[in-house]
C-alpha cells in the first residue's frame, strides 16, 4: 500500500498475509519425513534450499550424519536450487523495468536447471529429495556431463545479462542511486543474502557458519560484495553469485566421493527430545529452522526465519520520498517471493 | 446480435463464432504461488510458447480477459479479491483452476488459512491437477477448454440462466 503526493511517495508499507498458508502449525501435524513436502512449498523458485536446514536441524537433533557422498549430491542440488532461483530474478528484473527480452532468455535458459533437478531427483520444481541422514537415490547415469553442459549454458545467460542489461545506459539510470540502503540500516532490519553483501557486508553463511552436512569447502570460491547498497549493486551482486555458483557446482561435480548415500537411520523416525537452529545460505538469504522436539514423531513446534520477511521489512525505510518509477525498481531488485515473505 | 438473443442462431454463424472464440482467447494470469511460475514458463517462455494455440496472456485487467488462470494457492485473505476479479471480467468467461492447492487445498487441506479449493467461491470449467502441474498440463487444459469452446451451443450459454455460486 502506498500513498502518493503526485508523483512520489509518502509512505509505503507491504501488506503481508495474502499468502499465509500456515506452515508453522501445519508442521506440528506432520511426521518429520512429510515436512519436507511442506517446506519445499515456502521459496518456490529454490525448493530444495528450503528442505535443507529442517533436515540438518533433524540431523542435528538425532546426532546423525549423512555420509560424504549425500553431502556433496545435497550440496549441488543445493546450489542448482539456487540457480533455477536467482536466474529467474535476472529475468524478472529486466522484465519489470521494461526489457522482456531477458525475461524469454532467463526463461529459456532456466529450464536446462530445472530438466536437471528433475532428472536426479524426479521432481522439477519440489524435489522432495532429501532424506533425514542423506538423500533418496543416487544420481542416475551421465547427469554429470549433463549439468556440466547446463551450468556453460547458465554461464552464457550471465554475459548475455550483462552485455543487454548491465551494460545498458537506460537499466543504469534507473537502478544506480536508487534505492540505497546503508550496512548499518541492513543490518538493524535484519536483512540477509545478497540484499546484505550489496551494502558491502561481507557476511555468507556458506563460508561463515556452514552447518555440518553441507561440503562448500570441498570448492574455491569467494563471496561477492559491492559497497554501493543500490538497486544496482543488487543485480550485480546477484549476478556475481550465479556466476560463482556454477563454479562450485563444476568443481563438487569433480569431487563427488563414492560411498553410501543414506547413513543408518530408524525405519521410524523419533527424533530424540530437544532444540536445534540451523540456518542455511539460501538464494534469497538467511533460512532457519527452530525446531523443538518432544521425543515424538511430529515436531513440536517449528519456527521457520525467512529471508524475504525480513528483506521487505525494509521497504518503508528505503521507500519515502521515491518517485513511483523507483518504487517497482526497489521491489525487483530486494527480490522477494511471497510464499518466503508470509509462509 | 438479435439472433444471437433470441436463440436462433443459425448452424454456420455459431460455428464460425465459436471458431473465432475459440483461438483468440485472452488469458488473465492471476499467479498467486508455485504454480505462478510454472504458468509463467508456459506462457512467457519460449519452450512452451502459449501464443501456438491461439491464447493470448497478455491483457491488461480482467475486464479483457475471457479466461483467468487461478494458479496457486488461495488464502481466505485473498478469496475476496478473487470473486471480485471473476464479476469483473465480460461474459463469456471461462476459469482455469490450475494445480492443487488451487483445485481443493492441495498441502494445506488441513490448514487454518487457506480456502480449499477455488470453486467454493467462483465456477471452473477446467481442473488442472498436479503440485504444481507442469507446464504441458496446463497447455492440455487449455487444449481442453478450447474444444469445450469449440462444440458449445452459444445461444445456450447467453439465453440460459447464469451460473450462481452461493
Amino acid at each position: 500500500m502506498a500513498k502518493l503526493d503526485g508523483e512520489q511517495v509518502v509512505r509505503c508499507e507491504p501488506i503481508p498475509g495474502y499468502m499465509h498458508r500456515g506452515y508453522e502449525k501445519l508442521c506440528e501435524v506432520r511426521t518429520y519425513p512429510q515436512v519436507t513436502t511442506l517446506v519445499n512449498r515456502i521459496d518456490w523458485l529454490g525448493s530444495f534450499a528450503n528442505e535443507v536446514p529442517f533436515i540438518l536441524a533433524a540431523e542435528k537433533l538425532m546426532d546423525v550424519e549423512a555420509p560424504p557422498r549425500a553431502q556433496v549430491i545435497r550440496t549441488i542440488l543445493f546450489e542448482l536450487s539456487r540457480l533455477g532461483n536467482i536466474s529467474l530474478f535476472l529475468g524478472d528484473l529486466g522484465i519489470q523495468l521494461g526489457g522482456l527480452t531477458i525475461g524469454f532468455y532467463a526463461f529459456r535458459d532456466r529450464e536446462f536447471v530445472l530438466n536437471q533437478i528433475e532428472s536426479a531427483t524426479g521432481g522439477r520444481f519440489h524435489p522432495n529429495f532429501d532424506r533425514i541422514g542423506g538423500i533418496k537415490d543416487d544420481l542416475p547415469k551421465g547427469w554429470i556431463a549433463e549439468t556440466k553442459r547446463a551450468m556453460d549454458r547458465i554461464r552464457r545467460l550471465c554475459d548475455e545479462f550483462e552485455e543487454l542489461v548491465l551494460g545498458n545506459e537506460i537499466f543504469a539510470a534507473r537502478t544506480r542511486g536508487v534505492g540505497v540502503i546503508p550496512s548499518d540500516v541492513a543490518l538493524s532490519y535484519g536483512m540477509s543474502g545478497a540484499n546484505l553483501r550489496a551494502t558491502g557486508v561481507d557476511w555468507d553463511l556458506r563460508r561463515d557458519a556452514c552447518p555440518p552436512g553441507l561440503s562448500y569447502d570441498l570448492a574455491d570460491w569467494k563471496v561477492w560484495t559491492h559497497p554501493d547498497g543500490d538497486s544496482y549493486a543488487r543485480t550485480w551482486v546477484r549476478l556475481q553469485e550465479v556466476r560463482e555458483s556454477t563454479h562450485i557446482v563444476d568443481q563438487l561435480l569433480d569431487s563427488i566421493p563414492s560411498g553410501p548415500i543414506m547413513a543408518k537411520v530408524p525405519r521410524i523416525i523419533k527424533v530424540p527430545a530437544g532444540e536445534a537452529y540451523v540456518a542455511t545460505e539460501n538464494p534469497l538469504g538467511e533460512m532457519g529452522y527452530y525446531v523443538v522436539s518432544k521425543g515424538d514423531l511430529v515436531p513440536f513446534r517449528v519456527k521457520i526465519r525467512s529471508a524475504s520477511f525480513n528483506n521487505i521489512s525494509v521497504v518503508p525505510w528505503v521507500s519515502r520520498g521515491v518517485i513511483i518509477p523507483d518504487l517497482i525498481t526497489i521491489m525487483a531488485s530486494l527480490y522477494f517471493i511471497l510464499g518466503d515473505i508470509d509462509r | 446480435m438479435g439472433l444471437v438473443e433470441s436463440g436462433k442462431m443459425p448452424k454456420p454463424l455459431t460455428t464460425l463464432l465459436s471458431l473465432s472464440r475459440k483461438y483468440s482467447l485472452w488469458v488473465y494470469q492471476w499467479g498467486l504461488a508455485c504454480c505462478a511460475i510454472e504458468m509463467g514458463s508456459a506462457f512467457a517462455s519460449p519452450r512452451y510458447d502459449v501464443m501456438r494455440l491461439g491464447v493470448i496472456p497478455f491483457p491488461a485487467s480482467p475486464r479483457q480477459a475471457d479466461l483467468v488462470v487461478i494458479s496457486g494457492t488461495v488464502t481466505d485473505k485473498m478469496a475476496p479479491a478473487v470473486k471480485r476479479l471473476y464479476d469483473q471480467m465480460p461474459d463469456p468467461k471461462y476459469v482455469i483452476s490450475m494445480g492443487s492447492c488451487a483445485n481443493c487445498g492441495g498441502p494445506y487441506w488441513d490448514s487454518y488459512s487457506v480456502t480449499k479449493g477455488v470453486d467454493q467461491i467462483i465456477p471452473v470449467d477446467v481442473y488442472v491437477p498436479g503440485c504444481p502441474p507442469r507446464p504441458e498440463a496446463l497447455l492440455e487444459g487449455i487444449i481442453l477448454l478450447q474444444e469445450r469452446i469449440g462444440t458449445e451451443d452459444m445461444s445456450k450459454r447467453w439465453r440460459g440462466e447464469p451460473i450462481v455460486v452461493s
